[in-house]
């Protein structure tokens, strides 16, 4: 290692300067903002804590427990959490260890993993397609019309208690292959000396999955699924595209609320609050970071 | 013993490690079903973006076939009257300087973080790794009245800086990664021999950096072709919209025209589909390695 501070700083320097200029500041600023209402994006007239209390307490599309479940796009974000998460993980995992007993392991994979490819712009307009209640152009209805009969055409994206489970469909059709890859490369590695031992201890396929991959996978498994979980935390493109928040607000989440109210509602203090809140959620993720980066280091 | 257990010697490592869910027809039906299931939704999509508008309105793709009408029609419309020819256009010139230039300031400061000591360099990365993780939510009020001071709110200039900026604590990590992982020696004697750090950077690390620098170039490159928030809140001028904000427009009027909307996503797909069975494998690292971006 050379000493060497100036050369050092040289080179690091345009990097430390956009970083400081386009991250830092702004979200310091962003943090001032929230106790402001922004008012053409400048941090007056200054009033407190009133966001977040509007927020937790006065703003039924954010924080909502009067219904119950409780509603709005905090609780909305939970149930992606809850349902996005272990789904997309399960079914990664799934697919990744049955297509690894195929040939045609390749051209699984390759399909699962295309959506990766494309925008979540172009995935929503293709998922806006599959869910139109016209069953002359929505495939989901007309499959279901097909296969029941007196099925009758469902708004799937209309519906105040159907949008969110359509969204997060559409989002595990997007991330799945994500996983398969990255699971089915942890998968390869596992030594194959402990699977043969477990069989010819005459364990069975449902045993060796549950007491010896999924145990082998969990670490990566557990860096999988807080990808997800800050994925769904910070997501906005599908919800925008898909719904803009619609019908009557109940597909909000958190990504999508910040946009809404700085940019569409001109409230940017606001907005600058759910996008505090948001910092504050991602926030336990970055320990969770440095300490593979440390371990990775190792 | 030579007969009885041979047939488990010659198993292969692999076919030990697969699992074998009894009976076998069941899992090819299962992995067929999941094919059809990841494939349906876009091919639907793709048939439907060649299907004249009358077709489209009176039945489903899946009958496409019978007859066959198919048209070009819908793409024509979209490039030349709908403004995808253009904001195709500005997708690239919003993307090719927006991939190039992140990847030159990050492998300089990545090549100071990894092979040169500095005072405070080890704080300096650790900012990196949580910078890694903000949501571009908490920084777009700001930039973007920053932007409106320096007149570059709606101007390419100003989104080629902040597709920089915002990539810049990704590609910093996986370039440090590599570069960390070059063999000691090669720094040693190069310094021997006189070389300078510039000299050391671009004739010996930047050559053998090329698979990581090359999966980094195809991620950044398919993140900012795909971005859409950024655009939507930097680009105010509808000259140079890409094309993601270009659909989201065309949303607005024609939600339910399907002939439109399905050959408008198509055109926007047309180069990450290119760039994705091209190179493939550089894709995929690059996608999995930057899991923790988004």
């Amino acid at each position: 290692m050379k000493k060497n501070p100036v050369l050092g700083w040289a080179f690091a320097l345009p990097a430390v300067i956009l970083l400081i200029l386009f991250l830092i500041y702004p979200t310091l600023r962003t943090i001032q903002l929230s106790f402001t209402q922004g008012i053409a994006f400048r941090p007056e007239p200054y009033v407190g804590l009133d966001n977040y209390i509007t927020l937790f307490t006065r703003d039924p599309f954010f924080f909502n427990l009067r219904n119950f479940p409780p509603t709005g796009a905090f609780f909305t974000t939970i149930l992606w959490l809850i349902l996005f998460v272990p789904i997309v993980i399960g079914l990664g995992l799934m697919i990744a260890v049955m297509a690894n007993a195929v040939r045609y392991e390749v051209a699984i994979k390759t399909i699962v993993f295309l959506p990766m490819a494309i925008s979540f712009t172009a995935a929503g307009i293709i998922w806006r397609f599959v869910y139109s209640p016209d069953p002359n152009t929505g495939l989901l209805n007309a499959f279901l019309m097909a296969v029941i009969p007196g099925f009758q055409p469902v708004p799937w994206l209309g519906r105040v208690d159907l949008v969110n489970f359509a969204l997060i469909a559409a989002a595990i059709w997007l991330y799945t292959g994500f996983c398969v890859v990255i699971l089915s490369a942890a998968l390869k590695s596992l030594p194959s000396e402990v699977m043969e031992a477990a069989r010819v201890d005459g364990a069975n396929s449902w045993q060796l999955f549950w007491r010896v991959t999924v145990p082998m996978l969990w670490p990566t498994i557990v860096v999988v699924s807080t990808t997800m979980i800050i994925n769904v935390l910070k997501a906005f493109d599908l919800v925008y595209i898909m719904t803009n928040g619609g019908p009557r607000n109940a597909s909000r989440i958190i990504g999508f609320a910040m946009y809404h109210e700085t940019f569409q509602n001109g409230r940017p203090g606001y907005g600058s609050a759910i996008a505090v809140v948001m910092l504050i959620l991602v926030l336990p993720f970055v320990y969770f970071n440095i300490r593979r980066f440390r371990v990775e280091r190792q | 013993m030579t007969t009885t257990t041979a047939p488990r010697v010659v198993e292969t490592p692999r076919a030990i490690a697969r699992l074998r869910p009894s009976p076998r027809w069941l899992l090819h039906i299962v992995l067929v079903v999941i094919a059809v299931i990841w494939l349906a939704p876009s091919v639907g999509l793709l048939i439907t973006s060649f299907r004249p508008p009358a077709a489209i309105a009176d039945s489903g793709w899946w009958t496409a076939f019978s007859p066959a009408r198919f048209t070009l029609a819908n793409y024509e419309h979209v490039l030349f009257s709908q403004g995808m020819g253009q904001a195709f256009r500005n997708s690239f010139l919003i993307t090719i300087p927006s991939t190039i230039l992140p990847l030159i300031v990050a492998s300089l400061a990545a090549y100071a973080f990894a092979w040169l000591d500095f005072p405070g360099r080890d704080w300096v990365f650790l900012g990196v790794l949580v910078l890694l993780i903000i949501p571009l939510q908490t920084t777009l009020v700001p930039v973007l009245q920053m932007f409106n001071g320096l007149g570059l709110n709606g101007t390419l200039h100003g989104l080629w800086i902040a597709h920089t900026a915002y990539g810049l604590p990704f590609a910093i990590y996986l370039l440090r990664n590599f570069f960390a992982s070059l063999p000691r020696d090669l720094f040693e004697s190069a310094r021997i021999d006189g070389a300078n750090e510039l000299t050391i950077f671009s004739r010996i690390v930047i050559p053998l950096s090329v698979p990581a620098l090359a999966s980094l170039m195809i991620f950044q490159f398919m993140w900012v072709w795909n971005d859409l928030l950024i655009a939507l809140v930097f680009m105010s001028n509808p000259e140079y919209q890409p094309m993601t904000v270009r659909i989201q427009a065309l949303l607005g009027t024609y939600a339910t025209e399907w002939h439109i909307m399905s050959a408008s996503a198509f055109v926007s797909m047309a180069v990450p589909l290119i760039v994705f069975f091209a190179l493939q494998r550089y894709f995929v690292t690059g996608i999995t390695a930057g899991a923790v971006k988004s």
